[in-house]
């Protein structure tokens, strides 16, 4: 009969378990700092041209997002919105996962969750935004907005 | 802060010019006793304790008076040592640092082993992950070339570079206060980043790029979500956090 007792040995699982040296946390890191700059500055200009300059917020109609998707200015405007936006917080939330998902299979299943949520998003407003037609010609003409018949 | 003696109305009542005031207080231990129980419980002892005590006074006037069996690390028992870091009313602090008086004797003292080590007995924890951490940035001095011959100097304001790092008494309190590092202790700490940088910006070692390659790691200083915890636990006083945010800055500047 030992003297050991049941506990299993508690250090097991506070040892590290392998190296992840690399690069990929300290690119993560500065990306975190630089895309959040640039999107105060995106944000601020898309709320400041769409709610405040010439009729404000009255202006916004479907009318409006077409007009503005008309131009390759505001549609490469928006990408980087939707990119940057996109990128910047799903990165957060992965750290979040990371930091509070206590087993290697939790954080996996979160993150691929994450990751298919962020793929969906990004594909489909990237579509939305490079196919954007507001007067399809094929459509019948009860669904198309007023000014596509003028 | 200077410690002041209170009630002195009272000790000139008894008649001993000089006396030091007594009060009551009680001490709500975490009992943890693997032997007789997996569950660890809450445990109270009222001792009689001075205006000039400190939290391990009283925790001594309970093992060596009630308690012989609680179990806890000290040894030189003036914050040098660095053995009797303990979670007092929900922070980390060192025993032998604590005045009674500063932790409001009036209610029950909570005394708690640090978080995120596991628990071998009562108030003793086991340091050996904190160490091997500690181990992975190899903290002794790097050079090449021949043995000196005579002594390396330094100038004031190369030394002073790291001196709030060289105060690191290891005794894990910066490391089991932060929250990254209970989720699964895979993070390096704070006190294993302390010492990388105590020689990181050493103008005499040259052992900078490997230290900072082994704590370029996903659970090395990006992990660090400054919190400032490590910073409020040091019992030293050591700015934990800006340490940490500068062996970040000296990866960016490597990197880029």
């Amino acid at each position: 009969m030992s003297t050991q007792t049941a506990i299993p040995t508690p250090r097991s699982p506070y040892a590290r378990r392998k190296t992840t040296r690399g690069n990929y946390e300290l690119y993560s890191w500065v990306f975190m700092r630089a895309s959040g700059v640039l999107l105060v500055v995106l944000v601020f200009g898309h709320l400041f041209v769409n709610l405040m300059v010439g009729d404000g917020v009255k202006a916004i109609d479907f009318a409006f997002v077409g007009g503005k998707w008309a131009s390759p200015f505001w549609q490469m405007w928006d990408l980087a919105m939707l990119w940057l936006a996109m990128i910047h917080g799903t990165n957060g939330v992965r750290t979040i996962i990371n930091d509070y998902a206590e087993r290697d299979v939790t954080r996996g299943i979160l993150k691929s969750l994450l990751l298919v949520a962020f793929t969906f998003t990004v594909v489909l407003g990237t579509l939305v935004i490079f196919t954007f037609d507001p007067c399809p010609t094929d459509a019948p003409a009860e669904l198309l907005a007023s000014f596509c018949t003028a | 802060m200077t410690a002041v003696l209170e009630n002195t109305t009272e000790a000139a009542q008894d008649g001993q010019a000089g006396a030091v005031a007594s009060f009551e207080v009680t001490l709500k231990i975490r009992r943890y006793n693997p032997e007789v129980s997996e569950e660890a419980v809450w445990e109270e002892h009222t001792v009689t304790a001075h205006g000039t005590d400190r939290v391990l006074d009283a925790l001594h006037k309970i093992k060596w008076e009630l308690d012989g069996s609680l179990t806890f690390r000290r040894s030189c028992a003036h914050g040098v040592c660095g053995s009797d870091a303990m979670r007092i009313n929900g922070r980390n602090r060192l025993a032998c640092k604590t005045l009674l008086k500063d932790v409001n004797p009036d209610k029950p003292i909570t005394v708690e082993p640090i978080k995120g080590l596991p628990v071998v007995k009562d108030l003793v924890v086991d340091m050996e992950p904190f160490f091997a951490s500690y181990r992975e940035i190899m903290p002794f001095l790097i050079t090449s070339g021949n043995e000196p011959s005579r002594e390396n100097i330094q100038s004031q304001a190369d030394r002073d570079r790291f001196d709030d790092t060289t105060k690191c008494i290891l005794c894990a309190a910066c490391t089991s206060s932060c929250p990254v590092f209970w989720t699964d202790g895979q993070y390096f700490g704070p006190a294993a980043i302390v010492n990388a940088h105590r020689f990181i910006f050493d103008s005499r070692d040259e052992g900078a790029t490997q230290r900072l390659e082994i704590l370029n790691d996903k659970e090395g200083v990006w992990r660090c979500r400054t919190t400032f915890n490590c910073t409020e636990a040091c019992p030293r006083g050591i700015e934990v956090t800006k340490a940490i945010q500068e062996v970040k800055r000296a990866m960016i500047t490597r990197a880029f």
